[in-house]
């Protein structure tokens, strides 16, 4: 018996900590751990927990390294939480080390501070509105944060209203709080959002793909009929068009462009513009 | 559902001569996994072992009754509904059983006072029926992007009357089998994370049970692993 534990502890040597480096742009799994830059040269044949004494300070001018959604620190190494691809954002300036993380795809949101997101109000008590973002729990958002609001002028919400705001508050101990203005005191398309339009619920990785700077897709669809599109980082996107048709097809189409390859999608929007 | 991967592993694992006198050949069922294929739940998952089929849904981080919330962690729910009559005592045995793997696994602390449920409907029981509902469970938690420390797995094992060692037993082994086994070994360093047993065996015995299902855990996470790339190199 004794035999066979000593075989199967060989063989279950275990995924050993993998360089960060190595593995990007690869699917990660939860449990994973990966050394940043400049642990790799410390697993030398000495093993975990010793490091070699520099006598030059070559590493510390390496910087911080910022852990993103989908990492956390454990030790000094980064653990893999969520499954998805493993990204990395080179520094712009000089804070040093650049950002990892992984790009997971998730239906459920989990309030960020400085989102954008789209609201439901569902209730108003008091001074404030409790508004539905899609969260474990509803933000709460006062009636004096948006563009030029009063004790005297309060703003014209009812229940069932869509918000398009921005959290100031969002962690995980505290109830989320939002605002409709910014850090100036102006609205900047913030607030109440207009009538009719359809409000629909995408994963959160299709809205990510559509706020990138450079997608065709958003380019596409503007040039087919005119329209106002209001994108949520919870997951929903508000759509207005001229017709009610018109609408649901915008609303179809940016549902289905998860799915669809690039060239499906040509197809589609031909055949649109030509009927 | 256009996000369904489906992963099919048939795997052979011997133990060889290295395992003492009574050698089992171990082998494990044939194995699928369908992910994301409900559109109502945060993240779902469809796990097949030979003929037992479970069906799992995850709906979480989400909001929790003010009775049940606890200030610093998520409060996790099993529920599982067999195929046939209402709940009773033994699916509440195991929902306890599942809770407490996925609490050892699930972050809880990243999301306090909020709620994960873990739904498992029994498609089709042939045995080994819950290492495959801890599977499913795995595969939904992972599919809905809550954050684990590691992956976990189940694994039965059945002793016969001669000693000989089966894993992955159909419903008709474990009827005639002396003991059933059944462990949860999660990914990182193999280790146990939940043990359930019924019938007679030796110390020995467990020892032996517990080494092979931590070698066929292995076999069971490159599936996984395999899986998982399937569906993200889709996109």
């Amino acid at each position: 018996m004794a035999e066979a534990l000593g075989v199967v502890a060989e063989s279950l040597a275990g995924d050993r900590a993998r360089a960060a480096r190595t593995v990007l742009d690869q699917v990660v799994l939860p449990g994973e751990e990966l050394l940043l830059p400049e642990q790799e040269d410390a697993e030398g044949p000495g093993g975990a927990g010793e490091r070699p004494l520099r006598l030059n300070a070559g590493t510390r001018s390496r910087g911080r390294v910022v852990c993103g959604p989908g990492l956390r620190r454990c030790g000094d190494r980064l653990l893999v939480t969520k499954c998805g691809r493993l990204r990395h954002k080179e520094p712009g300036g000089s804070s040093g080390g650049g950002v990892y993380w992984v790009d997971s795809q998730q239906k459920r949101y989990v309030p960020v501070k400085g989102d954008h997101v789209i609201g439901i109000v569902t209730a108003k008590s008091g001074d404030i509105f409790k508004v539905d973002v899609g969260g474990s729990e509803p933000a709460s958002l006062s009636y004096l944060a948006f563009e030029g609001a009063t004790k005297r002028n309060r703003p014209n919400v009812q229940v069932g209203d869509l918000i398009y705001g921005q959290f100031v508050v969002a962690n995980k101990d505290m109830e989320p709080e939002m605002v409709c203005i910014d850090s100036c005191g102006r609205a900047s398309g913030m607030g109440v959002i207009g009538q009719d339009g359809l409000l629909f619920k995408v994963t959160l990785g299709l809205i990510r793909k559509l706020l990138a700077p450079d997608c065709e897709i958003l380019q596409e669809v503007g040039k087919l009929y005119p329209l106002e599109i209001v994108f949520g980082m919870n997951g929903r996107i508000w759509v207005k068009a001229k017709t009610i048709q018109q609408t649901l097809i915008l609303a179809n189409i940016l549902e289905a462009c998860e799915h669809m390859t690039a060239d499906q999608r040509k197809q589609i929007f031909s055949r649109l513009a030509e009927s | 559902m256009e996000g369904a991967m489906q992963a099919d592993a048939k795997i052979r694992s011997e133990s060889g001569t290295e395992s003492g006198p009574r050698g089992p050949a171990c082998s494990l069922r044939h194995f699928a996994c369908e992910q994301n294929l409900l559109s109502r739940p945060d993240g779902s998952a469809s796990f097949l072992q030979g003929d037992t089929s479970v069906l799992a849904g995850v709906y979480g981080p989400a909001e929790v009754k003010v009775s049940k919330e606890i200030f610093n962690k998520a409060t996790l729910e099993v529920i599982l509904r067999p195929k046939i009559g209402l709940p009773g005592v033994a699916e509440k045995s195991r929902e306890r059983l599942i809770r407490n793997t996925c609490e050892a696994v699930v972050l809880g602390t990243l999301h306090p006072r909020t709620s994960i449920t873990v739904v498992l409907q029994v498609i089709s029981d042939a045995g080994s029926l819950l290492a495959c509902c801890l599977n499913a469970a795995c595969m939904a938690l992972v599919d809905a992007g809550v954050p684990m420390r590691a992956l976990f797995c189940g694994v039965t094992c059945a002793l016969n009357s001669d000693g000989t060692l089966v894993l992955d037993p159909t419903a008709k082994q474990e009827k005639e089998a002396r003991a059933i086994l059944t462990f949860a070994l999660d990914s990182v360093e193999r280790k146990l994370l939940m043990s359930t047993t019924k019938g007679l065996y030796s110390d020995a015995e467990l020892q032996q049970c517990l080494a092979a299902a931590q070698a066929a855990s292995q076999h069971v996470f490159r599936f996984y692993r395999e899986s998982l790339q399937r569906r993200y190199s889709k996109s």
